[in-house]
Formats: C-alpha cells, structure tokens, sequence
C-alpha cells in the first residue's frame, strides 16, 4: 500500500471508529429514553421520570460529542475519497442528503427540547421529543447502513461510459436486503451498548448503596433490555448477515476465519493466530463444522477457501479482518452468557446481593464498544480491496492530488484534538454518574 | 433539471450563510456584549434552540451537491483540502464550547469555553467568505477535473494560486463583518437589558463597516473576475438579488435607528441572501470556475449525476425541504420574543 492510500485510510478508519463510539451509545439511550418516558406517561411513577432525566443528561453530552465527530466523516468523502465521490456519488450522495434533511433536521430541532425543555413542553410534549430524537437517530442510521450496504453489495445502479455509477433503481438501491439486515444487526449491536451502560451504572450505584430505587430501576431494565439485544445480535440479525456475507462475499468470509484450503466441514477456530506469509492458522483450537453451519445452514457444506479466489481480490489485512471477526463473535457470546446469568439471578430475586455479578456487570460495559468496532472493521476490512464491492478498487478512489503531507497533518490534527476530546467527554460523564439521578434539574 | 438543483444547492447555502452567520456573529460579540455570566447565559439561550440546526444546513447543502454534482463536491472538497479541515476543526471546537460550557460552573472552566467558542465562530466566516472569493476567482482545475492548492503562496490572484490571497482574505474580512453585524442584529432582536444596548451600538458600527468593505469587495471582484459583471445583464434573477442586498442594507440602518430590531435583522438576513443570490445568478452554470481553461469548468450541465438521480433526489427532496422550513418555523413558535435569562444551560 502506497503511503497516500495508508494516511487516507488510517485518518476515514481513525475518525469514523472514534465517532461510532457515540452514536452506537445515542441510539441505544434514544430506545431506552423513549421507554422510560412511556413508561412514567403510563404509570404516572416519578422514578420512570428520574431515571429518563439522568439519561437525557448523559444523551445530551453524548449526542453532542457525536454531531460533532460525525461532521468529519461527511467532508472526508470529499476530502479524501475524491474520485469515489466523483464515481459513486451519482448513487451514495442520496442516502447522505436524506440524512441531512430527513434525520438531522428532526434531531436537531428537538433535541434542544428534549435537554432543556421538560418544564416549558409538559410531559406529553417531552415525551414526543424523546420518539422524535428516537425516531431521527435510528433514521439518520438507517440512511448510513444503506450506504455501506451500497458499497458492500452494489444493486439498483447502472455503470455510465465513463466508468462512474448512476443510480438506476431508487427503491432497489434504498431497500435492498444487505441494507435492511445490516442495520437489523447495527442496532441491536446499538441497544447492546445502550443497555450494558444503564446496567452498568445500576450496578455501580447497588455496589456503593446509593439511590436504591434507581439503582434498581436501572439494573433491572439494562439486565432485560440487555440480554434481549445481545441474543438478537446474534440470532436472527448476525445469523442473516454471515449468511449475506457467505453468499456475495465469500473471500470475505474464508478471510475472516483464516481459511485458506476449501473443503467442507468447515470450522471455526476459537482462537489462533493468522499466518498470512505461509498461508496458515497457528494454534487453532477448531470447532469443525460451525462455519459451514454459519454460512450455509448444513455442517458438511463446503465453504470456500482463499485457495478459491485470485489473490488480488483478497482483502488486504486478513490479520486484523479475522482478528475484528473473533473479537465481535466472540464478545458477542459472552455478552449472552453473562446477560443470561445476571437475568437469571434477577428473575430468582437473587441479583442485587450476587456481588461478584454486579462487578461484572459494572465492568463490562466497555466491552459492546469495542464488539461494535471489531464488527465495523469485520464490514470494511472484508469489503477490501473493493470500495464498491467488485466495482471500484481502494486504492482507485482516493483524493489522488492531495499528498501524503497533507493527510498526515490532518491526522495529527485529530488524534491530538480527539484525545482531548475523548477526556472531557469521560471527565463529564464520570461526573454525572458521580453526581447520581438527582444532582441537578 | 441541472437549472433546479444548481438553484437548490444554491439556496441551501445561502440559507445556511444567513442561519449560522447569526449564531457566528453571536458567538464572535458574546466576549464584547455580555460581560457577567447571567450576560453570557442569555446569549447562549438566544442561540442555544438554533444553532444546531443551523449547521444542519451546511450538511444538507453538501448533501444536496453530492447527490447532484458529485464532480463538483469531489473537484471542491480535495482541492481545498487543508481548509476544509480548518472549517471541520473549527465546527468541531464550537460545538463542543457551547455544550460543555455549561457543565461545569467553574469561572476558569466558563471563560475557557467562552473564549475558545469566540475564536471558532470569528474563524468559521473568514473561512466561508475566502471560500466564496476562490469560488468567484477560479482555481487551476485541469482536464481530469481536479486541482489541489496550498493555503497560500504569494497571495496573489495570478497562478499559482493559494486558498488565501489578496482577495480571497478581503472577502474573508467583509464575510467576518457582514456576519458580526447580522448577530448583533439578532442580539438586539432576543435579547433585553445592556445585552441588547451594546449589541445595537455594535451593530451600528459593524454596519458602516460592512458597506465599507462590500463597496470594496465589489471593486476588487470586477478586477478578479470581470466575466461576472458581464452577464450582469443577461441575469434577471441577479438584479432581484441586488435588490433584496441594497434594500437589505437599508432596512438594517432603518430599523437599527428607529429601534425596530426585527425589521433590522430582516433586512440583514435579505443583503445576506441577496448577495449569494446574486453572486450564484450571475455565476451560473459555472460552479467551480478553471483559471487554466474556461472548458475544463465545472458546470452544471457537464458536473451533474445522471438524470434519473436527479429526478428521484427532486421527488424527495420537495417533501423534505417544507419538512425542514417547518420545524424551523415551529422552534421559531416556541421560543417566540425575548429570551428569558436561565433557559439554556443548567
């Protein structure tokens, strides 16, 4: 990889990871916001109120960190990725423009209602900021999935004399099945964020003893949502997308388990160590049978392995292709696991004197950021070397003029600015936590 | 078709010059006009339900002109790339001032923020109207369609080019001016008290300055790109946006005078508008202008997506567009008349 492309890709990977950190948080707090509020319109309960008060604070410092990250990676398609802008820009600059009129107007107009205005609005009215903010948010992911899902699988376009793509079919580009499952599997990844965070939070303040009643509150609602998204993240939503990713990108999958030889019965490796240099796995520990059961539905299958394709379409990093692979699944399990347990203790009324749990529960919540990352990287790393799959390689879209001094200027310039950033966002947050449910109107 | 989405593109930044410039210039005075923390929270709460949607308007418009002229985004975007990430930074700093502001009620903490929010709202205009001015001047697009430039080189309008010379730095000044005079205008508009005092006596003086310096911005773009002047006659839309930038002008000193702070804003909000209007009527179809060869230009008609983007982007777009005018014109319902200190922040 020359060094244009490495600084083009290290600056879009470095800002759109650290960005994703918010909104994945955002969207999970969006659902969890709205059934609070429900729930006090409901019930007429203050501590429904309470509870969806300390969220909103959280929400609020969140949602503004993410707006302002989010900016970036809008111009880099632009700025740096310039001749895919000027390529695919006939189709993918829809969805980025109905993000902008249909989700960010919306969030912007209420979200100021939502963080400030439950005196001014009544709780009716706060309550429909809150579905609006929801409804803006999971909008707003929806357009940037079925952009993703354009470049993981082009459909609905057409290929112009001069190479660029035109748009051909709207609702075909727009609905299309990789577009619908991939944000299936994006948002309850999302929910998982959400919910592991509010547990983790009723579990911090059950731990200290403090404001039991929304301690509990917080427990009980992060441990249910929370073992509801982690077991949808894996069935149906990751189910159907491995399936997707084995049907249209099938050296995307032989990468992603380090499966060099085709064959059936194929396997996955609870861990081991990709050799790329020799074309093999060190140290696997294989589960034979799973990834053809994966793929195909059947555990003798055949799944193809790298051995099937030529290897200038092997995607470029398999290390860390396969490494962000087995992050994701195997986060994802545990997440099932430790869910399951804390719900099974709290169904038998067991939980809030199970400490050992309730550190775990506290503990974990950064570990759905890093499973939402590792999967990103499985969906953009497995893409390579294809910006449009199949269509428009990498290394063919970048800003070809700008020059390497450039790019790394710019990249300084974020992981400086994001690193302070980074700081005072966790410094505030830690603060509010600090402060408990009912530290300021 | 490329006549509409120029117009729409068009309109989407004119509109978000005119929104975002009045919470720039609040941002730019708030240092000048509100002196004590109530002062400050008072500016803030004028602004506060806005600003954000107002940015919203740069996204849709660079939305809109990837989806109709994805040449001219990529040609524009990584051609100027170091000022883009200039506008990316200061956007960034501005919006995390004005949120993590108020989280901390610490003096230190409050003046940092305040400080730090001032500098990215007077850096945010000069960075918009140096754009404009390399707009209107030109850059060394060649046959492939793309051009990359340094921020500077001998500041010069002759080639090789930067993003900043001579004139591209007037017209960053005069944007600078313009836009701190429409937020003092607003000030003036929502808010009561001294606030509203020193923003009226700034917006006079900020006023003759912005005449001052749109008469010689007038001249100097009749130096750098006389073409401009010459389809003057041939633009009927440009002379209505001539109209609206005189008689925007003078509504602002009338109303500024006679203490009708409303009719000044408006007017300042239709110059801004009449300008750009102007500026685009007498641009058009031209979008990103070649100093090298006039045929290597991006046009609408030559940068556009396919038909059938654009006809299925105009089918949407028509509903979403209302959309957006009515929650403004709904935020506007709720937070109609003076602000009322302590409602932003906490």
């Amino acid at each position: 990889m020359d060094g244009l492309l490495f600084w083009h890709r290290l600056q879009f990977g470095f800002t759109a990871t650290f960005h994703y950190l918010f909104p994945q948080l955002t969207m999970g707090l969006a659902l969890v916001i709205v059934l609070l509020k429900g729930l006090a319109l409901r019930t007429g309960e203050a501590r429904y109120r309470d509870a969806a008060r300390f969220w909103i604070r959280i929400f609020g410092l969140t949602f503004a960190v993410g707006v302002v990250t989010g900016i970036p990676l809008e111009f880099q398609f632009g700025t740096n990725w310039a001749r895919f802008s000027r390529d695919a820009g006939g189709v993918v600059g829809q969805t980025l423009a109905m993000e902008g009129m249909f989700a960010f107007f919306l969030e912007s107009t209420f979200l100021g209602l939502l963080v400030f205005g439950e005196r001014k609005l009544g709780e009716r009215l706060h309550a429909l900021a809150a579905l609006a903010l929801f409804l803006g948010s999971w909008l707003s992911g929806y357009f940037i999935v079925a952009t993703n899902a354009f470049m993981q699988h082009p459909v609905g376009h057409r290929i112009a004399l001069d190479g660029s793509l035109h748009l051909a079919d709207f609702s075909a580009f727009l609905f299309q099945r990789w577009a619908i499952v991939q944000y299936a599997h994006t948002m309850t990844g999302a929910v998982v964020t959400g919910a592991f965070v509010v547990a983790a939070v009723g579990a911090f303040w059950t731990l200290q003893g403090l404001h039991p009643v929304q301690a509990r509150l917080n427990l009980r609602l992060g441990v249910v949502l929370g073992l509801a998204a982690s077991l949808a993240a894996a069935f149906p939503t990751g189910d159907q997308q491995g399936k997707l990713v084995a049907r249209h990108q099938p050296v995307a999958l032989a990468a992603m388990e380090g499966r060099w030889q085709s064959g059936p019965y194929a396997e996955v490796n609870l861990i081991g160590q990709p050799d790329v240099k020799n074309q093999r796995l060190e140290n696997p520990i294989p589960l034979p049978g799973i990834l053809s059961f994966i793929a195909y539905g059947s555990f003798s299958s055949d799944v193809r392995g790298l051995d099937a394709f030529p290897q200038d379409q092997w995607p470029t990093n398999i290390e860390l292709l396969y490494y962000g692979f087995h992050i994701m699944v195997g986060l994802g399990t545990l997440f099932i696991g430790l869910m399951g347990l804390a719900a099974l203790l709290l169904w038998r009324g067991m939980l809030e004197r199970t400490r050992p749990l309730l550190w775990a529960l506290m503990l974990a919540f950064p570990f759905p950021f890093i499973a939402n990352s590792a999967g990103w990287m499985v969906a953009e790393l497995g893409r390579q070397p294809w910006l449009v799959f199949g269509l428009l390689r990498t290394a063919d879209g970048t800003s070809h003029l700008v020059h390497p001094g450039q790019t790394i200027f710019t990249a300084l310039g974020f992981a400086g600015l994001y690193l302070v950033l980074g700081l005072l966002y966790l410094f505030l947050v830690a603060r509010e936590v600090a402060h408990g449910p009912a530290a300021q109107e | 078709m490329e006549m509409f989405w120029f117009w729409t593109v068009a309109v989407v930044m004119a509109l978000y010059a005119m929104l975002d410039g009045f919470d720039f210039g609040a941002g730019i005075l708030h240092l000048f006009v509100a002196k004590t923390d109530a002062e400050r929270r008072q500016v803030l709460a004028a602004i506060g339900p806005w600003w954000d949607g107002n940015e919203v308007w740069l996204l849709a418009g660079g939305g809109t002109l990837f989806l109709a002229f994805p040449k001219v985004l990529a040609a524009g975007f990584s051609g100027f790339y170091l000022a883009m990430f200039l506008v990316i930074w200061c956007l960034i700093l501005r919006g995390i001032s004005i949120e993590f502001r108020s989280h901390l009620g610490d003096g230190l903490w409050r003046a940092f923020w305040d400080g730090m929010f001032a500098l990215a709202s007077a850096a945010m205009p000069v960075l918009l109207g140096a754009a404009l001015g390399n707009v209107v001047r030109g850059v060394p697009l060649d046959g492939s369609g793309f051009f990359n430039i340094p921020l500077f080189t001998h500041w010069d309008v002759t080639n090789p080019v930067g993003i900043l010379d001579w004139y591209t730095v007037l017209m960053g000044v005069f944007v600078l001016a313009a836009l701190s005079c429409h937020g003092a205008l607003y000030l003036a508009w929502k808010t009561d008290g001294p606030v509203r005092d020193r923003s009226r006596a700034a917006a006079l003086r900020l006023w003759v300055a912005t005449v001052a310096l749109a008469l010689a911005a007038t001249v100097a773009t009749a130096r750098v790109n006389p073409d401009i002047y010459a389809r003057l006659p041939h633009a009927p839309l440009a002379w209505l946006g001539l109209a609206l930038y005189a008689g925007g002008l003078l509504a602002a000193i009338t109303g500024l005078r006679t203490g009708r702070d409303l009719l000044a804003f408006a007017g300042s909000s239709a110059f801004i508008l009449g300008i750009l209007a102007a500026t685009a009527a007498c641009l058009f179809p031209v979008m990103l202008r070649s100093t090298l060869d006039p045929a290597w230009s991006l046009t609408a008609y030559n940068a556009s997506a396919g038909p059938y983007a654009l006809k299925a982007g105009m089918r949407w777009w028509l509903a979403a567009f209302p959309l957006a005018l009515g929650y403004f014109a709904w935020l506007g319902w709720v937070h109609r008349g003076k602000v009322e200190a302590g409602d932003y922040g906490h």
